[in-house]
């Protein structure tokens, strides 16, 4: 398992949206764990509560629903306000949905475009506005970056799931988007599109031996990734060691986009 | 020390994307081998990493040359006994158009990117393999590998060809274990580039395509391979990684700066 590298976000101070549970909750402790300070925002606000209450005095709750732009601004002036800078956020709040195409009703539509593409514009657009008032405070600001949660689904779909992948090929080509228009402003722009992970929101999968299998036959690695994983991703991506890097999403998939046909039983 | 008591293979490593790789490995507490044909500045390149020549020897190798593939893999058993990092870079261009390229200029480049990564990640794999403990093994593609320059024809497809062959070995070598993915610089600041780059219409084609308008450094790609090295990359396999400054995203071209 990966190693927490030690001063890696020293003095960073970091927004995780949907950083209540799951992997948002995994980023911010690898994040504080290397020397951050987040302000985690979420709608489960009793998560929320308790993930401050294991990460510490470096952890602040804000509750935000990423797809109110009043919300989202007043969390990123929290972590202005608390920590007088923004240097990386992580657009993390999403939702699944499983509905078919034929069967996808406007509201669902609605809802899911809402929350995973309308929530990272608003995300990003208010974090990259922190960043650029940050870059005004600090004549040292080394730069900051967006790391925005696609998914496989990004490029590639499953029946049974219509706006899901549509929404986060949305947010990879809005990754791209926001790259192109932010690089003069030093902020690097990145997603990372994770594979099935072992989350609360995957939870009926891994108690379900068939659809387990179905995951784990099309996964090189031929397992489900761990949140750490993926967190260990947005730390690099997030960081100066990621410096040429910016408009890319980074598959973090076990294999899965490569495979061709499935795996040996 | 993120490769502490690892022993990493790079090729290509007298200079440039190569030589970052290997420094920078050392300096995370690796044990590197540096391969490459260039033995007039082979050796102090090693040297530069390690005077006293215990953390980093330089082998003599063409990776087109299976013979000299599977010494410089020895190398790394017989004097650091074990191989868990292997970065496969060595590579050459030719600059010519289409029309005019032989079939001499085309099977060079071929050689040495294509067959000499192919060489390199087999003989690393098997090493590997045998030892029966996890591995990492590093690629050095392009951006070339999905966009193209008219006049770099067997380079490019090279590239492309790395790309593949990639996610062939990662494939085939995740039950193993093994985790293989490549890397895709955009225009980085080696000697490679500088020579292209003397042209001013070639330097400024080349920022009007990066977005955050400059060039990488060779530390800034030894970067991404020091994380596909280690743990942190663990569910990542079969990938290509673009240190590009922005540039695959880019659909025209960004204003020039720095016209100068």
């Amino acid at each position: 398992m990966s190693a927490f590298v030690p001063g890696r976000h020293a003095g960073k101070s970091i927004v995780v949206t949907g950083g209540a549970r799951g992997i948002g909750l995994a980023y911010a402790q690898r994040l504080v764990a290397e020397g951050a300070r987040v302000v985690l925002g979420d709608i489960r606000e009793e998560d929320g509560r308790a993930a401050v209450a294991a990460l510490g005095s470096a952890a602040r709750f804000v509750s935000c629903d990423v797809t109110k732009k009043a919300e989202v601004d007043a969390l990123m002036a929290e972590a202005m306000r608390a920590h007088g800078r923004l240097d990386v956020c992580i657009a993390n709040a999403g939702v699944v949905s499983h509905s078919p195409f034929l069967e996808t009703t406007e509201e669902e539509w609605d809802r899911v475009m809402a929350i995973n593409v309308k929530g990272v514009l608003l995300t990003g657009q208010a974090a990259a506005r922190a960043m650029i008032e940050t870059r005004k405070r600090l004549s040292d600001w080394k730069g900051g970056a967006i790391v925005n949660i696609a998914s496989v689904n990004a490029v590639v779909v499953q029946h049974g799931a219509v706006p899901y992948p549509v929404s986060k090929g949305a947010v990879h080509l809005l990754t791209r988007s926001m790259a192109i228009h932010l690089a003069d402003h030093k902020i690097r722009v990145v997603a990372i599109g994770p594979g099935p992970t072992k989350t609360a929101m995957e939870a009926a999968v891994l108690a379900d031996p068939a659809k387990r299998r179905i995951r784990e036959i099309r996964t090189a690695l031929r397992r489900m990734a761990e949140p750490e994983e993926v967190a260990a991703v947005a730390s690099f991506l997030a960081s100066e060691e990621a410096s040429y890097i910016t408009g890319q999403t980074l598959f973090v998939d076990g294999g899965r986009l490569v495979l061709n046909y499935m795996m040996p039983e | 020390m993120r490769l502490k008591d690892k022993v990493a293979v790079v090729t290509g490593a007298a200079r440039g994307i190569g030589f970052a790789c290997a420094k920078l490995f050392a300096e995370e507490g690796a044990k590197v081998v540096l391969g490459d044909v260039m033995t007039d500045i082979g050796p102090a390149s090693a040297k530069a990493i390690d005077p006293s020549g215990q953390r980093a020897v330089f082998v003599k190798c063409d990776v087109g040359d299976p013979k000299d593939v599977q010494a410089l893999i020895d190398t790394a058993v017989s004097k650091f006994g074990k191989l868990d990092i292997c970065v496969a870079n060595a590579g050459i261009n030719r600059v010519k158009d289409f029309l005019d390229v032989t079939l001499d200029e085309w099977s060079e480049v071929i050689r040495v990117n294509l067959t000499g990564t192919f060489l390199t990640g087999q003989a690393a794999a098997r090493q590997m393999a045998k030892q029966g403990t996890p591995g990492a093994i590093i690629n050095m593609s392009s951006c070339n590998a999905v966009m193209a320059i008219p006049t770099i024809t067997a380079y490019v497809a090279s590239k492309g060809g790395i790309n593949q062959l990639t996610r062939v070995m990662a494939l085939s070598l995740a039950a193993k274990n093994i985790r293989v993915n490549a890397i895709g610089p955009g225009s980085i600041s080696t000697d490679m580039v500088k020579v292209v780059a003397k042209d001013p219409s070639v330097r400024r084609a080349q920022m009007a395509r990066t977005p955050l308008g400059r060039y990488g450094e060779p530390e800034e790609v030894a970067r991404v391979a020091l994380f596909l090295a280690t743990e942190d990359s663990s569910y990542i396999t079969g990938q290509t990684i673009y240190p590009d400054g922005g540039r695959l995203a880019l659909n025209y071209t960004v204003p020039v700066k720095d016209d100068a």
